[in-house]
C-alpha cells in the first residue's frame, strides 16, 4: 500500500476542488511548473486560465484574487515564502477580511491563501523561516495549520469551500510526513480540533509539525505520565469546547507553539484556559522566543524552535 | 419604523441626464457638508465637489452590468453608477437603511447589485481588485468592463504599477481612471509624480490620454473609446482626467486652515466649474427645472436618512463572517 505524502494531499485537494467547481482557480508564482509541490500537474489538467502563473507582484495578484472572488470565483493564491504574508498583509487583513462586514454582508471573499513550506526550512535564514499564524488569528482571519496529510487534504478542501478568506499554513517540517490512508479523503471542518492521543494527566495542545513531536514525547513519557495530545488544526476559530472537555479530565495544560512567544497562539490558549476552564496547576508554553528571527546556522535555527526536550520539561513542570 | 427607500434610476444617456447627475452629486455633497457640520455624519467626508464631470462622464460610458471600484473620495462614483441617494445618505449617517447597513460609511460605500464593488479607504487598493474582477469576468466569457477610479496620489502606490503590468499582459477589460486633482492631501502632484501619469501607463503598453476633467462630454468621449476597446477584448486603457476639488481634502481641513493652495488657484478652477458649462449647452430653463427636481430629491433623501434608525448594537459583529461565525466577546462578565 502506498503512503500519502503531505504535499500530494495538498495536490489532491487542489485537483479535486478544481475538478468539482468551475469557480475555483489558482494564482501564484511558478504554479504551472508546480515548483512548491501542491500545484504539480494541475495546469496541464485544468489549463492556464484556471491555474495562473503570475509575475512577481504578490500585492497585486492577491488583490486580484479578491476582485475575482467578488466576481464569483473561489481563488486559491499560493505564496512561495511565509514572509510574503507580511508583504500582502494589507490585502489579506485590510481588504479580504474586512469586506464582508464593511459592505454590510453584501459580499464575502472566498479566498484561500496557501503557504507551503511555512516555518523553518532549515538553512533558509531570517526571511524564509517565519510562522506568523498567530497574526492572522489576531486579525480574525480563519487560519489552519494541518499536521497530517489527511488533515492537509481535508482542511484545504474546507478552506476552498468556505465563503470567507482562509490562510492555510503547510509547515515545511510537516510536508515530509507520510500517512497510511485507508479511507476516502474528505473535507475536515474548520474550527474542529482532533484528539491525536488520549491521556488523563496533562493536555498538550499542538499545531502543525509539533503535533508529531508531542506524540513522540507522550509515548516516551507513557510509563510515568498519561499525556493527551490535542491537535488544534485550526488556529482561528479555535475549538474551545474540545480543549475544555480535555481540561475537565486533566486539569493541566501545556501548549507547544512554533511561533513567537508574545501575543502568540500559546498565549491565547493559556489565557482563555485560565479565564474559563478547569486548571489545577499553572499552565506552561513552549514557543519560539519573543520577536524571534531565525539565524542561519542550523544549530542556531534549531535552538530557537520549540523541541521535545523543552516540551518534556514543561510537561514535568505542570505535573509537579 | 424603518422607512423604505423609493426606487431610483439615474439615466446618463443625454447631455441633460448628465447635467442632472452632476447636479445630484454636487447637491448631495453640499447637503453632506451640512450634515457633517450638524454632527449627523460622524468622521467627516472627502467631498467630491468640483470633480463631478469625471464620475458622470465615465459612468455614462458604462452599461448597467459593468463594474467599478472607487476611492476614499467616492460619493460621486457611487451616485453616478446609480446608487440610491437616499440609501447613500443613510449610510453616511450610519443608519440601518444605508447601502452597507451602516457598517461601511463614506469610505466603504458599495452596492453590489449595481456593480459598485466599493469605495476604499486605502489609496490605490481598488485598482487591483478591479483588475481581478475583470479577469474573472473575461475568463467567464462575459464582456463586462471594470473601471477603477483613483487619484493622483495612487500613482505612487507600487501595487497600482503592478496592476498596470498584470492588466496589460493579460489584456484585461479595465479602464483606469486617474482623477488628477493636483494634490494628494497637501502634496502637489506636480512635484510628486516623476515621468507623468500617462507616461507611466504607456510604459506598460497601455493606451493613455489626458482629458479635461472639468468637461463631462470630453470625459465621456474619451471613456467611451476606452470602454469599447476593453469590451472588444483589446485590453486596458488609462485616462488622466485633469480636475480639481473645490473643497478641502477632508471636512476636517476646514478647521486646520492649511495654506497649501492659494485662493487665486481655487478661484481659477472654480471658474471652470463643470456644472455651468454643462448647463450652458441645455435649452433655456432646463437646468433650473433639473435643479429644482434634484433639490426635492435630496430633501427627500435627507428626510429618509434622518428618519431611519441606527443599527441595533447587538448586531455590531454581524456580517464579520459569511457563515455567521460569532467572535468571542471582548468582555466576558
Ligand atoms: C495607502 C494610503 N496611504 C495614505 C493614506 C491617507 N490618505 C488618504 S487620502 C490621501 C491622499 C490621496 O490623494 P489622491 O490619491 O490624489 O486622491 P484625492 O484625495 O486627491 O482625491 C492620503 C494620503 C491612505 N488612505 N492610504
Ligand atoms: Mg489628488
Amino acid at each position: 500500500m502506498s503512503k500519502l505524502s503531505y504535499t500530494k494531499a495538498l495536490n489532491r485537494a487542489l485537483g479535486d476542488a478544481l475538478a468539482a467547481d468551475e469557480s475555483v482557480c489558482v494564482f501564484g508564482e511558478d504554479v504551472g511548473a508546480g515548483l512548491a509541490g501542491p500545484t504539480l500537474g494541475l495546469q496541464a489538467r485544468f489549463g492556464t486560465d484556471r491555474v495562473v502563473d503570475t509575475p512577481l507582484s504578490e500585492q497585486a495578484f492577491v488583490s486580484m484574487a479578491i476582485g475575482a472572488a467578488l466576481a464569483g470565483r473561489r481563488p486559491v493564491v499560493e505564496l512561495q515564502i511565509p514572509s510574503l504574508l507580511f508583504l500582502t498583509f494589507e490585502q489579506l487583513a485590510n481588504q479580504a477580511h474586512k469586506l464582508s462586514l464593511m459592505t454590510g454582508g453584501q459580499t464575502s471573499v472566498p479566498l484561500t491563501c496557501l503557504v507551503p513550506g511555512s516555518g523553518s526550512r532549515e538553512g533558509w535564514a531570517g526571511q524564509h523561516s517565519d510562522h506568523p499564524y498567530s497574526l492572522f488569528a489576531h486579525v480574525g482571519i480563519k487560519t489552519v495549520v494541518p499536521a497530517t496529510p489527511s488533515d492537509a487534504y481535508g482542511l484545504l478542501a474546507s478552506a476552498i469551500r468556505d465563503d470567507d478568506p482562509v490562510i492555510v499554513f503547510a509547515p515545511a517540517a510537516a510536508m515530509g510526513v507520510r500517512q497510511d490512508v485507508t479511507w476516502d479523503l474528505e473535507p475536515v471542518p474548520l474550527g474542529r480540533a482532533r484528539i491525536a492521543r488520549q491521556g488523563d494527566d496533562v493536555t498538550v495542545v499542538a499545531l502543525g509539525a509539533p503535533v508529531h513531536g508531542a506524540l513522540a514525547v507522550a509515548e516516551e513519557l507513557a510509563p510515568e505520565i498519561s499525556v493527551e495530545v490535542v491537535d488544534a488544526r485550526t488556529v482561528h476559530p479555535f475549538d474551545w469546547a474540545t480543549l475544555s472537555r480535555s481540561l475537565e479530565r486533566t486539569g493541566r495544560l501545556v501548549v507547544i507553539d512554533d511561533s513567537n512567544r508574545a501575543c502568540g497562539f500559546a498565549a491565547e490558549v493559556m489565557a482563555t484556559a485560565a479565564e474559563e476552564m478547569r486548571l489545577t496547576a499553572p499552565p506552561r508554553r513552549v514557543t519560539r522566543p519573543d520577536g524571534a528571527v531565525l539565524p542561519f546556522a542550523l544549530e542556531l535555527d534549531r535552538a530557537l524552535q520549540p523541541d521535545a526536550r523543552q516540551l518534556t520539561g514543561a510537561i514535568r513542570a505542570v505535573m509537579k | 419604523m424603518t422607512p423604505t427607500a423609493p426606487p431610483h434610476h439615474l439615466p446618463l444617456a443625454e447631455p441633460a441626464d448628465r447635467y442632472r447627475a452632476m447636479r445630484l452629486v454636487r447637491g448631495f455633497e453640499e447637503q453632506a457638508l451640512d450634515l457633517v457640520r450638524e454632527g449627523v455624519i460622524a468622521g467627516g467626508i472627502h467631498p467630491y465637489i468640483g470633480q463631478e464631470a469625471v464620475a458622470v462622464g465615465v459612468c455614462a460610458a458604462l452599461r448597467d452590468g459593468d463594474l467599478i471600484t472607487s476611492t476614499h473620495r467616492g460619493h460621486g462614483h457611487v451616485l453616478a453608477k446609480g446608487a440610491s441617494p437616499h440609501r447613500m445618505l443613510a449610510e453616511l449617517a450610519g443608519r440601518v437603511t444605508g447601502l452597507n447597513r451602516g457598517r461601511g460609511g463614506s469610505m466603504h460605500a458599495a452596492d453590489f447589485s449595481l456593480g459598485i464593488l466599493g469605495a476604499n479607504g486605502i489609496v490605490g487598493a481598488g485598482a487591483p481588485i478591479a483588475a481581478g474582477a475583470a479577469w474573472a469576468e473575461a475568463r467567464a466569457g462575459r464582456d463586462t468592463v471594470v473601471t477603477a477610479f483613483f487619484g493622483d496620489g495612487a500613482l505612487n502606490q507600487g501595487v497600482l504599477l503592478e496592476t498596470f503590468n498584470l492588466a496589460a499582459i493579460w489584456r484585461l477589460p479595465v479602464l483606469f481612471v486617474c482623477e488628477n486633482n493636483g494634490y494628494a492631501t497637501t502634496l502637489p502632484a506636480a512635484g510628486a509624480v516623476a515621468g507623468g501619469a500617462v507616461e507611466r501607463a504607456r510604459a506598460f503598453g497601455i493606451p493613455a490620454q489626458t482629458v479635461d476633467g472639468m468637461d463631462c462630454e470630453a470625459v465621456l468621449a474619451a471613456a467611451a473609446g476606452a470602454v469599447e476597446r476593453a469590451r472588444a477584448g483589446d485590453g486596458p486603457s488609462f485616462l488622466e482626467c485633469r480636475t480639481y476639488r473645490f473643497e478641502g481634502h477632508h471636512t476636517m481641513e476646514r478647521r486646520l486652515k492649511l495654506g497649501y493652495r492659494t485662493a487665486e488657484e481655487v478661484a481659477g478652477w472654480r471658474e471652470r466649474d463643470p456644472l455651468p458649462r454643462a448647463a450652458a449647452a441645455l435649452d433655456p430653463g432646463e437646468a433650473d427645472r433639473i435643479d429644482a427636481g434634484i433639490g426635492q430629491l435630496l430633501a427627500d433623501a435627507r428626510t429618509f436618512a434622518l428618519a431611519s434608525p441606527a443599527p441595533d448594537i447587538s448586531g455590531a459583529c454581524d456580517y464579520l463572517y459569511a457563515d455567521g461565525l460569532r467572535p468571542r466577546a471582548g468582555v466576558t462578565l
